[in-house]
């Protein structure tokens, strides 16, 4: 037990020994732990630093790249919206256009009436010799999202005046559903194929004689008109107009109901690719209180006041190849007009039935040259107690052959010769005319 | 009663399968359509390969087609400026799309003035013989269909992918066939191809019309021939629609082949759509490359 008990104290010595040692030991390792974790720390902290520092790079980088593709889509979108057009103050003045003509005319006797009508308007062959045209003023434009308005100005030489005339002045809805337009002001009426068109955009150097003795060589209506579209693959057209002005054939009217109303129906399509044709129908109701012949400045001498009917049909077809008018291309149209009267003119009962008709040609050989031939005709039966007066029966039809020759060499520019044989009145009339139409500006739209 | 009232809206509403209706002014772009739109549109389209989309006129067929259309698809820059504005202005206030808005145009001029020919403002309109253009206009145009039919918008946009995957494989083989063609010199009648030229770099040396828009004279032709005599170039080229008689003239005189190239969509039998007009292009200008 004496030895056990000496043995403790060694074993403690031993212990006590192995104790400094491990306790050395353990102070190494944590020192090495701290070493260690100093580094780890250290190379963390550098290691997140570079990560930083990777991230901004790459986000340098690639916001880089961003800029440099959006840069180059700006740049693109730059150069779409400056070949777009540019903007400026006056990006939104309406499309302006004008129209110049003049003509060379030769002929011995000309005509101002033809015999059984009562003269209206601006018709006749006008004297020989060079004769200014009208020239046009245009002006057009979408007015908001709702209406397009329309202006034209027509300015001509009246024996060394210049009288300047409102031609047209109008306003039409663009978004009416269901096929639906609304026009209202002045403008040319619907009745009549080409009674809507311009002048100098006819095809022949005059208008054809049942438009010079119907209309006074146009139909010009201060109203509204109603158009309405049928939801078919053919066209199918209904309108109508109401007329409160003054011009011919209504006379002169300025009550709060229209003097003139108007109906008029369009049928139209395509046969193939090559052809396009129109039918259309029209009747113009007019209440004439004291219709004067002579130009509507003139004083008036003979009136006619009553009922005026007057019915018209029309028809065009145009071929061209596939459809390509650019190089070859025809168009035949014709209208046959009748009116029935029925009043008071210069103080004598009448009754009369006027009709007219014309047929018409005209042939693109090549392009920019074309060639056209027309026959118009008028014949009036009014009754034998007109004797004396305007109305008289002519006892014969007014008649002309016309043939015509244009050179375009432009959208904007035509040549034309035109030769008629014209027998409005008694004796035939060689008429010869030189003409030309040029139109600067905006580029109109064509219609068909 | 809101349930009722909301079966009977229903039944009112219009059908949504093929209830969009498009005009579309040229073939290439009804070609388009029918890629974005498959069976969610009716297109009809204005004019055919063979006839001039400037000097179209505004007739019946086409006031009555444009009556109920929802979207106008043009391309816009004054192409139709002959036409187009009378038939809007007949119809029911359709949404417009026209394509040359997102692309970027070739020969603006600089000075506007009707001396020198039929002058486009906005620079030259013939913008769809660059397969690069047509995959803008295709971005563009399924985003307007998608705003205008919401309710098939993901249909659009899944059509648009599918066409774009396709036009990207398609152009890849383009890109690589056009390498051969690069610097082929051509003479041209009108500059219809002034896109298809700058894509495939090839070298348009001269155009027949003097002025853009205005028919070449014998005199033109004629010093045309005699500058292009010392060197002539590989061809002439035209589209479906232009007069052949220029070409042929010229081509007769400088020994070379007037060749008339599909220009769009049906403009040969084999243009059936917008990949088969870039394929039949290119063949035909491969038999006269180097």
């Amino acid at each position: 037990m004496k030895f056990k008990m000496a043995l403790v104290p060694l074993l403690l010595l031993g212990t006590q020994t192995s104790i400094a040692q491990d306790q050395d030991l353990a102070s190494e390792v944590a020192e090495l732990r701290a070493l260690l974790l100093e580094v780890q720390q250290d190379y963390e902290s550098r290691i997140s630093e570079l990560e930083v520092r990777l991230a901004r790079a790459e986000q340098v980088a690639s916001g880089a790249r961003r800029e440099a593709t959006e840069a180059f889509e700006i740049a693109e979108q730059t150069a779409i919206d400056q070949s777009a057009g540019q903007s400026a103050a006056n990006t939104f003045n309406p499309a302006l256009g004008a129209v110049l003509a003049g003509r060379y005319a030769d002929f011995d006797s000309g005509w101002e009436a033809i015999p059984g009508f009562q003269p209206a308007g601006e018709i006749g062959s006008g004297e020989p010799g060079f004769a200014l045209g009208e020239a046009e003023i245009n002006m057009k434009a979408n007015v908001d999202n709702l209406f397009f308005g329309n202006l034209t100005f027509a300015i001509h030489d009246e024996e060394g005046e210049v009288e300047v005339e409102l031609e047209e002045a109008w306003l039409q809805t663009t978004a009416l559903p269901a096929g639906f337009t609304l026009l209202g002001g002045r403008y040319f009426s619907a009745a009549g194929y080409i009674n809507e068109f311009h002048r100098h955009v006819d095809d022949f150097a005059d208008r054809p004689l049942p438009y010079q003795a119907f209309y006074g060589g146009q139909y010009r209506v201060d109203g509204l008109q109603a158009r309405w579209i049928a939801p078919t693959n053919l066209l199918f057209e209904l309108g109508t107009e109401l007329n409160w002005g003054t011009g011919f054939p209504a006379g002169s009217h300025a009550e709060s109901s229209p003097g003139a109303y108007t109906l008029f129906a369009n049928l139209g399509g395509d046969v193939g690719a090559s052809n396009s044709w129109q039918l259309g129908f029209s009747y113009v109701d007019a209440d004439v209180e004291e219709r004067g012949g002579g130009h509507h400045d003139e004083e008036v001498a003979e009136t006619f006041s009553g009922d005026s009917e007057l019915s018209i049909i029309d028809f065009v077809w145009k071929w061209a190849p596939d459809g390509n008018s650019a190089v070859r291309n025809f168009k035949l149209q014709g209208e046959y007009f009748h009116r029935s009267e029925d009043g008071e003119f210069d103080g004598i009962d009448y009754d009369g039935d006027q009709s007219g008709w014309y047929l018409q040609g005209v042939w693109q050989f090549m392009p920019r040259w074309r060639v056209g031939l027309r026959h118009d005709v008028v014949s009036a039966d009014n009754n034998g107690l007109l004797v004396g007066t305007e109305l008289e029966d002519p006892g014969r039809d007014s008649s002309r052959t016309s043939l015509m020759f244009d050179w375009s060499p432009s959208e904007f520019s035509r040549l034309r010769l035109q030769y008629a044989d014209d027998r409005v009145l008694d004796e035939s009339d060689q008429q010869w005319m030189l003409q030309y139409i040029i139109s600067v500006g905006a580029h109109g739209a064509h219609k068909f | 009663m809101k349930q009722v009232i909301a079966l009977a809206l229903v039944a009112l509403a219009p059908a949504t399968a093929g209830s969009v209706e498009i005009f579309a002014c040229e073939p290439e772009w009804a070609s388009l359509i029918s890629e974005i739109a498959g069976n969610d549109a009716q297109v009809t389209v204005a004019t055919t390969a063979f006839q001039d989309p400037h000097r179209l006129q505004a007739k019946p067929s086409l006031i009555a087609a444009i009556r109920d259309a929802d979207l106008v698809v043009c391309t816009g820059a004054d192409l139709e400026i002959g036409w187009l504005p009378l038939l809007l202005r007949r119809g029911g206030a359709p949404e417009l799309f026209m394509a040359a808005d997102h692309v970027r145009k070739l020969e603006v001029p600089k000075v506007v003035d009707r001396a020198q020919g039929d002058v486009h403002p906005q620079g030259n309109p013939h913008i769809h013989l660059d397969p690069r253009n047509v995959r803008r206009i295709a971005d563009a145009l399924a985003e307007k269909l998608a705003s205008l039919d919401a309710a098939n918008a993901d249909d659009y946009r899944r059509r648009l992918g599918d066409f774009q995957d396709r036009w990207l494989a398609a152009m890849d083989e383009w890109d690589e066939r056009g390498l051969r063609l690069a610097g082929l010199e051509l003479a041209s009648h009108h500059r219809s191809f002034s896109y298809l030229a700058n894509w495939l770099d090839l070298d348009i040396v001269a155009t027949l019309e003097s002025k853009p828009g205005i028919p070449p004279s014998g005199a033109q032709l004629a010093s045309l021939l005699e500058k292009l005599s010392p060197r002539p170039p590989v061809g002439v080229i035209r589209t479906p629609y232009e007069n052949e008689k220029p070409s042929l003239w010229l081509s007769e005189r400088l020994s070379i082949p007037a060749i008339r190239l599909p220009y769009t969509v049906g403009g040969n039998p084999e243009v059936v759509d917008l990949f088969a007009l870039f394929d039949e292009t290119l063949t035909i200008l491969e038999e006269y490359g180097q």
